[in-house]
């Protein structure tokens, strides 16, 4: 019993953290119709930056920790930021040639990340705290998958009402569903574009943070591995729905957390078998509008 | 009578394939102009190249003005209201966001679309998807009067629905008109002979005859040449509305 | 005419460049800069085979992208399953070289066989994003199955069954003719592809697909055909691959090799074979110039704002993918069939942008 609660709590906890990049992911995907395959550097370049601030000030401090995640937070928007600014916009309307600029990225990031801080991960260090357990219904949490939830819960929370009350919150739901006629109503919608890559940005970089003290490392390569998983998660979701999103991070976490434990480590081939059925039964995805 | 809108050489495409060809016109600065022309004829695409929605050559001039290099949004800006083919509504949007993503200015004309529409009032808090063809027309026609605009582009405004939602959406249009010019796209006959006072006829992408709308609805032989139809019936086509 | 001209002069531009490829191994030229030693010396043979096995590798791609407009991330999948099917096959059930390739390859055309009809369930970004799924899927359980494909250590050739004339160091030149032929034999499976019927089809299908099926042809088909062609040459670039590099590692079936083949493909040119096979070789010597100049002293001597730049071959790559794709939308080849030669065509990429646009506007265009 207190094992399944483990595997269950843990992938919420994982599943949090996908959130934290798909969530990023389908909302430009919805808006922008850009694969955004520079979303994991982001997240990477957020963990360095915040794991170099939080070094300095010692690590092992709340302070430093807090701090780090503004880091990660304000690193990611920037440069999620100049990216849509500097690549994506030049493009405006090449769809393809948009996704192969963030490979582009993707790829030139990575090496360059390796230039800096080598090619070997980097172990680190965090608050004692998070690698503490809380007892939960028997089982032993490691008390950061709580922190991943909170981030995620947090971040779904303002999401939500930015999508819901504000102004820009509106546009970035009507282009969703039809960018031309958003246009057509006198409203700019590049600058909502600007505005969901540097939202999609903060909460990769603040992702990024939390990933590293979620494995204990930081690397170059952090960030594109977790992409995929996003990429499957936004896919069975349903491309550019943010609650499809998040169901299925949860979902898709909790399975692979499950196939891990009781088929023998298989989780992440049971996730690819997931997004196989799911395109077989309901190619959409769980949330996605039937395509036009 | 002076002109709103001149056009001059405007070629539009979609893709690669050209879909108006070189129509020149204007559009004086009251009442209401009609453009008529059989399904397919680049009625939808003339409009939609005026304002920048799809890619067009050529040039418009708005009140004196070339618009021809602006994007859509700084158009419309500049005082152009659109009420597109099918509505367009945003469907996952409440009546009322609708309506407040189209308010443009300090002082919106809530009140006068509220006097026009009084059941968009009624239905400010539902999903613009749940409303009924008519509600939703109503909806993309109240989007395009919250301002003052200097012109009004109106796509088949009427297709598709009762006949007494007919009547009250060419009412609306008919009392909008008396402060703002129109050129209305429609293919109900009898609402163009009650509202247009101009028409422009288009064939093969061009624009091949105008001038007073009940005089060429009147003429029986040029309406069946250049509309396909007899001047009392509404357009047949073949359900394939626009697609050049 | 002048396309009657044009057709023979490129067919013999094309055969007397095979021949002098041929003849390379038995040539001393040197191209200081560019090529390692002189070209009958195993160190350039090696990075031209190596070159030819990514044109290959690449020009399968350029089927999918530039023919079909289909972006997949996967493609890697089909090249790893040649290299590390022949691999497995030879190292575990004795069978000798040449059968060994076919089981390989028919291997290789069973995977495609499987998940390319899952991930044609979507198309555009999705099929992307899926087929990038499947390639990590391969990836992780190649990582993961140690004992049989040595994990991250990579496989190294078992050289048993391989007849002798295409083992070590002293047969570079052997395998070079082989990675050669290879090359050439998917040149003109992209040639025959693109001229037959097939092609047409697919070419067709991405401008309009509605048009297609109004003429009563089933796109999805001939698009599946041309996935399954693409995978089994690409599975064919990964046989000459493992037998050329004497071993396979895991980034042959992985998402980076892929991006990778991508990154040539439009560094040559979408839609262009021969854009593919330069790409291959551009990106091949490049690559491995610039990880010589990474280490060399002038780089050491600068400071390290410009050193650790300078020193990373990928960022450079990476950023001339980027420079290419915004400033050189046709990539080379593009840009010199539509600048030199004024040939009028539209870019490939272009078109599928276009599809994407009147996908989006479903009250525009569609019945």
């Amino acid at each position: 019993m207190s094992t399944l609660v483990l595997v269950l709590v843990t992938g919420v906890g994982l599943g949090a953290l996908y959130f934290l990049v798909a969530s990023g992911l389908s909302l430009i995907y919805g808006l922008m119709h850009v694969l955004n395959f520079a979303h994991g550097v982001f997240l990477t370049l957020g963990a360095f930056l915040g794991w170099e601030v939080a070094s300095r000030i010692g690590a092992t401090g709340w302070p430093a920790f807090l701090l780090s995640i503004l880091v990660g937070g304000l690193v990611g928007t920037a440069f999620a930021t100049v990216t849509e600014l500097a690549l994506i916009r030049p493009l405006y309307e090449r769809h393809i040639e948009q996704v192969l600029v963030t490979v582009g990225l993707a790829f030139a990031a990575v090496a360059l990340f390796e230039g800096i801080w080598g090619s070997d991960p980097i172990f680190i260090t965090g608050p004692a705290w998070l690698d503490e357990t809380t007892t939960l219904l028997g089982a032993r949490i490691p008390n950061v998958y709580f922190v991943l939830m909170i981030a995620a819960t947090a971040l779904l929370a303002s999401l939500v009402v930015f999508l819901r009350y504000t102004r820009y919150g509106m546009i970035i739901r009507a282009g969703v569903e039809n960018r031309a006629m958003v246009t057509a109503l006198g409203i700019d919608v590049k600058k909502s574009f600007t505005l969901v890559f540097a939202i999609g940005g903060s909460a990769a970089g603040v992702g990024g943070v939390l990933a590293a003290h979620y494995t204990g490392y930081v690397s170059a390569h952090l960030g594109q591995t977790l992409l995929i998983f996003a990429f499957i998660v936004t896919v069975i979701g349903g491309l550019g729905s943010l609650s499809g999103a998040a169901i299925a991070s949860v979902l898709v976490a909790v399975l692979q957390q499950l196939a891990n434990y009781y088929l023998g480590g298989t989780g992440d081939l049971i996730v690819v078998v997931a997004l196989a059925v799911v395109l077989l039964v309901r190619p959409r995805g769980l949330l996605g509008r039937r395509p036009a | 009578m002076s002109t709103i809108l001149e056009v001059a050489g405007m070629s539009a495409s979609i893709g690669s394939q050209q879909v108006v060809e070189s129509v020149s016109f204007s559009v004086p600065d009251t009442g209401i102009t009609a453009v008529l022309g059989r399904n397919g004829v680049g009625k939808t695409s003339t409009l939609r190249g005026i304002l920048g929605l799809i890619k067009r050559k050529g040039e418009v001039t708005l009140a004196g003005e070339r618009i021809d290099g602006l994007p859509t949004h700084r158009i419309v800006q500049r005082g152009v209201g659109y009420v597109p083919e099918d509505r367009e509504v945003f469907a996952s949007l409440t009546v009322a966001e609708n309506l407040a993503l189209a308010e443009r200015q300090a002082n919106p004309r809530r009140d006068f679309v509220a006097h026009l529409f009084p059941d968009l009032v009624e239905r400010r808090a539902q999903m613009a998807g749940t409303l009924s063809g008519g509600q939703q027309q109503m909806v993309s026609v109240a989007r395009a009067l919250l301002n003052d605009n200097r012109l009004l582009l109106v796509d088949e405004p009427t297709k598709g629905l009762a006949p007494r939602i007919v009547n009250e959406v060419a009412g609306a249009l008919e009392e909008a008109s008396r402060t703002v010019p129109i050129l209305l796209v429609e293919q109900n006959l009898e609402v163009v002979k009650r509202l247009a006072k101009d028409a422009i006829v288009i064939d093969g992408g061009r624009v091949v005859h105008r001038g007073d709308a009940r005089e060429i609805l009147g003429d029986e032989e040029l309406t069946r040449r250049l509309l396909g139809v007899h001047g009392d019936a509404p357009a047949d086509g073949h359900g394939t509305e626009e697609r050049a | 005419m002048s396309d009657f001209i044009r057709t023979w002069w490129k067919l013999l531009a094309g055969v007397a460049g095979v021949v002098f490829m041929a003849l390379l191994p038995l040539l001393n030229i040197s191209v200081p800069g560019v090529l390692p030693t002189p070209t009958y010396q195993p160190g350039t043979l090696a990075l031209l085979s190596l070159a030819m096995v990514f044109s290959a590798l690449a020009l399968s791609y350029n089927m999918l992208l530039g023919t079909g407009g289909m972006l997949s991330f996967g493609h890697a999948l089909y090249f790893g399953a040649g290299a590390y099917g022949l691999g497995i096959i030879l190292a575990n059930f004795g069978v000798p070289l040449w059968p060994g390739v076919l089981i390989a390859l028919l291997g290789g055309l069973l995977i495609a066989i499987v998940t390319g009809a899952i991930s044609m369930r979507v198309s555009g970004i999705p099929f992307a994003m899926v087929t990038l799924a499947f390639a990590q899927a391969g990836s992780v359980l190649v990582r993961r199955n140690s004992s049989v494909t040595g994990g991250e250590e990579g496989l190294s050739l078992n050289t048993e069954h391989v007849p002798d004339g295409l083992v070590g160091v002293a047969n570079t030149r052997n395998l070079y003719w082989f990675a050669l032929g290879v090359v050439v034999l998917v040149y003109l499976v992209a040639l025959w592809v693109d001229r037959s019927r097939l092609g047409h089809l697919a070419r067709a299908t991405r401008e309009n697909e509605l048009r297609i099926r109004v003429l009563g042809l089933e796109p999805t088909r001939a698009r599946f055909v041309l996935f399954l062609i693409a995978a089994l040459s690409a599975s064919g670039a990964g046989v000459a691959y493992i037998l050329l590099q004497s071993g396979t590692v895991p980034r042959a079936v992985s998402a980076d090799l892929t991006i990778t083949v991508l990154v040539m493909v439009v560094l040559g040119g979408v839609g262009y074979r021969w854009g593919a096979v330069l790409g291959g070789f551009l990106y091949t010597i490049l690559d491995q110039r610039l990880t010589v100049l990474a280490g060399s002293e002038a780089i050491e001597g600068l400071p390290s704002v410009l050193r650790i730049p300078l020193s990373e071959p990928l960022f450079l790559l990476g950023t001339l993918f980027i420079l290419v794709v915004i400033f050189l939308p046709g990539g080379i080849a593009g840009t010199v069939e539509t600048r030199w030669l004024q040939r009028r065509r539209a870019d490939a990429l272009t078109e599928l942008d276009d599809d994407a646009d009147e996908a989006q506007r479903p009250s525009e265009v569609r019945p």
